[in-house]
This record gives structure tokens, sequence and C-alpha cells, in this order.
């Protein structure tokens, strides 16, 4: 059951211009990942999609399932809330990996003979 | 017209995402180091997520929330568990 046809012109401009958006702003995090120069840089890129653009495609998905079963659906917002806690938790984590990874090439390159 | 509308930017936003995962892959391919491929999983993983939710949007089935969520979860889970693994050589210390 494909419900597109069945949506009221209204929402459907709704959910569209949501889904573009949260589309965009997560290529463009994904692009900056790509292209950007260090990996402390590029560690910033792709939180763009996972907060930005959760956000626009969840709020796209309430939008459209609400309007077609003409009730309020709201269990997107779980999504939403799992990417924002999680991802800062698992960023640190491995930026505090690379800088340990970084920290022991370094004293390995000083020091060669004193290990 | 305006459903033509959201089918087409349905369509956009698919191909926009897999785009963006097809950057997630290349890092992983190109990454010069191991936490950049971590990093370009993690990506991927995200985007994908957000794939599963536009393709619940297009056929109007509830069930690739629960697919999505899933997702968002075990993307976490393999991120986090890496990292580990890039810090110390050992998942559980």
């Amino acid at each position: 059951m494909s419900g597109v046809e069945h949506l009221p012109p209204w929402a459907a401009v709704i959910t569209a211009v949501l889904l573009l958006m949260g589309a965009a702003v997560t290529v463009i995090g994904s692009l900056g990942l790509l292209r950007l120069g260090t990996f402390y840089e590029r560690v910033h890129a792709p939180t763009l999609g996972t907060t930005l653009g959760t956000v626009f495609i969840a709020a796209a998905s309430m939008v459209f399932f609400s309007v077609l079963q003409s009730r309020l659906v709201l269990h997107e917002i779980l999504i939403v809330a799992l990417g924002a806690a999680t991802t800062p938790i698992a960023l640190t984590v491995l930026v505090g990996a690379a800088r340990f990874r970084d920290t022991a090439e370094r004293a390995q390159l000083v020091e060669p003979d004193e290990r | 017209m305006s459903q033509l509308v959201l089918t087409y930017s349905l369509l956009a936003t698919q191909v926009l995402l897999g785009l963006a995962i097809g950057c997630g892959a290349l890092r992983i391919f190109l990454g010069p180091r191991a936490p950049d491929r971590v990093l370009g999983f993690d990506t991927l993983s995200v985007n994908a997520m957000l794939l599963l939710l536009t393709f619940g949007i297009r056929t109007g089935e509830e069930l690739y929330f629960e697919a999505a969520l899933a997702m968002a979860l075990f993307g976490f889970v393999g991120t986090v568990a890496l990292a580990k693994f890039l810090l110390r050589g050992e998942v559980i210390e």
C-alpha cells in the first residue's frame, strides 16, 4: 500500500521540503568528510548529517504518517534522541583513540632507543 | 501535482543519500589511517539509516522504522567497539 496518492497537497509539499533539506544537509556533511584535510577536521563534518539531517528526515516521516493515518505518529523522535545521545559519545571515544595513537607514534619518533 | 512533487523529491532524496553513502564508503577505502576508516563506517551507517527512513516514506510501510532504529543502535555499538579496539587493542578490558 503506497499512500502517496492519498495525501493532501499541503502535507505532500511539507514532506517534500523537509526531505530535500535533510538530504541536502546530509550530503554536505558527507562531502566534508571527503574533502577536509586532517582527521580532527574530518570528525566535525558528518555530525551535520547525524543531527540536522536526522531531525529533518524524521520530521518528514512524522508529518507523512500523521497525516496519512490521521493520528499523531511520533515514534521517530526515538531515532532523533538516540542519534543525539550516541553520536557525541562515539566520536569522543574515537578522537580519544586517535590522540592516543598520535602521541604513541610521536613518542616512538622522538625517543626510539629508550623503549 | 503536489503528489508528483513528493514523488520526485523522494527520488532526489534517495539519490543524494546514496551519494552520501558513497562518500562514506570512499573514506573507508581511502582513509590514510585507521580512525578515518572507523569514521567512514559511522557516516555510512547513519546515512543508510536515513535511507531506510526514506524507503519507509516511499512505500508507506511502518516496518522500515524499526529497521532504522536497529541500524542506528548497531551503528553506535559498532563505532564504539572499533574505537575501543583502536585505543587498547581489545574491546572489553
